[in-house]
């Protein structure tokens, strides 16, 4: 295998793996979180709107996790910036 | 498919490409420039108020409310600020179902820009209500050991702001576009009914956490609050 082709099966494996594996452990948190808050819910309904909000500041910080691995991925995926050094290294 | 507004460019002024980020921006700006101007052109406190203006009132007054809730402080300080900023992303992201409008918060450049300016505004807000000596302190708060790790928060927690904005609208675009190439019809309108809905949730997300940065650092915040850092 040459240069190129190890850049490019190596980015769209590690994209992919990137991905499965980075958004298991956000969606169990996130999972926790909501069975959680609903619970708390469930108990105290005139806390709902605290609850709710902090529920959602929680989400959100719980799901940047993910989003990190997204953003990496679509890196790999489409902004590689081993793409261009390996096309040079190549057509040398 | 494009990944970034930032590559796609209109004309040039001057040296400068003006790419769709900064168009977009602009049209964003117009919109709300506009409407509040139109609104608060004729306003009034009688009992019967137009409709625009019951609206307006409306929003302030929810933001107002949440800041107030947040921040355990009176809002009058940071609603130009907490209001500007939540306002904007929430026009940005909702004018997203528009087509041919590029979200100019899809862009990493705007939600950088965007999560320095809530970076220069927590020491502002801190040192203008602390001090210095307050401000600065706080960074050395349980011992100095913890002095490296403060700075590494606040650098951190600025970088996570910009990259979550940025990849909660990137990702609704991108995943609009790849579907439109599978299944043409009807779940591009799902996913983009859910990305309206992750909008409205991020932009109040980045309001509320650049509120709770910023009372974190300045002071009536500790009395019943535990300060929260992330």
């Amino acid at each position: 295998m040459d240069m190129v082709t190890i850049v490019a099966v190596s980015s769209i494996v590690v994209s992919g793996l990137t991905l499965a594996i980075g958004s298991i452990g956000p969606a169990l948190g996130e999972a926790r979180a909501v069975a959680q808050a609903i619970s708390a819910i469930a108990q105290q309904p005139d806390e709902a709107n605290t609850i709710t909000r902090t529920l959602f500041v929680g989400l959100a910080m719980i799901e940047s996790t993910a989003i990190y691995c997204f953003v990496i991925a679509m890196i790999l995926l489409f902004a590689n910036p081993f793409w261009n050094y390996a096309i040079n290294h190549a057509g040398m | 498919m494009t990944i970034s507004p930032d590559t796609v460019i209109y004309w040039y002024l001057g040296p400068f490409p003006v790419n769709a980020t900064l168009v977009f921006t602009w049209v964003v700006m117009g919109v709300l420039v506009l409407l509040s101007w139109l609104v608060t052109r004729k306003i009034s406190s009688e009992v019967s108020i137009s409709r625009w203006q019951n609206f307006l009132e409306i929003t302030v007054s929810a933001i107002q409310t949440q800041i107030r809730e947040v921040s355990n402080q009176e809002a009058r300080h940071y609603i130009p600020f907490i209001g500007t900023l939540f306002l904007f992303i929430l026009t940005a992201n909702v004018f997203s179902v528009v087509p041919g409008f590029f979200p100019p918060t899809g862009s990493f450049s705007t939600t950088v820009a965007l999560a320095i300016c809530v970076f220069i505004a927590v020491p502002l807000y801190g040192v203008s209500s602390k001090g210095w000596k307050g401000y600065l302190g706080a960074y050395v708060k349980p011992t100095w050991i913890m002095l490296p790790f403060n700075i590494i928060g606040e650098l951190s927690r600025t970088l996570a702001l910009a990259v979550r904005l940025y990849g909660n609208m990137m990702s609704g675009t991108v995943i609009v576009a790849i579907l439109l190439g599978i299944t043409p019809l009807f779940f591009p309108v799902v996913m983009h009914l859910l990305g309206l809905l992750t909008g409205v949730i991020q932009a109040y997300i980045f309001s509320i956490l650049a509120m709770v940065y910023i009372a974190s650092a300045s002071k009536s915040a500790r009395h019943n609050h535990q300060s929260t850092n992330a």
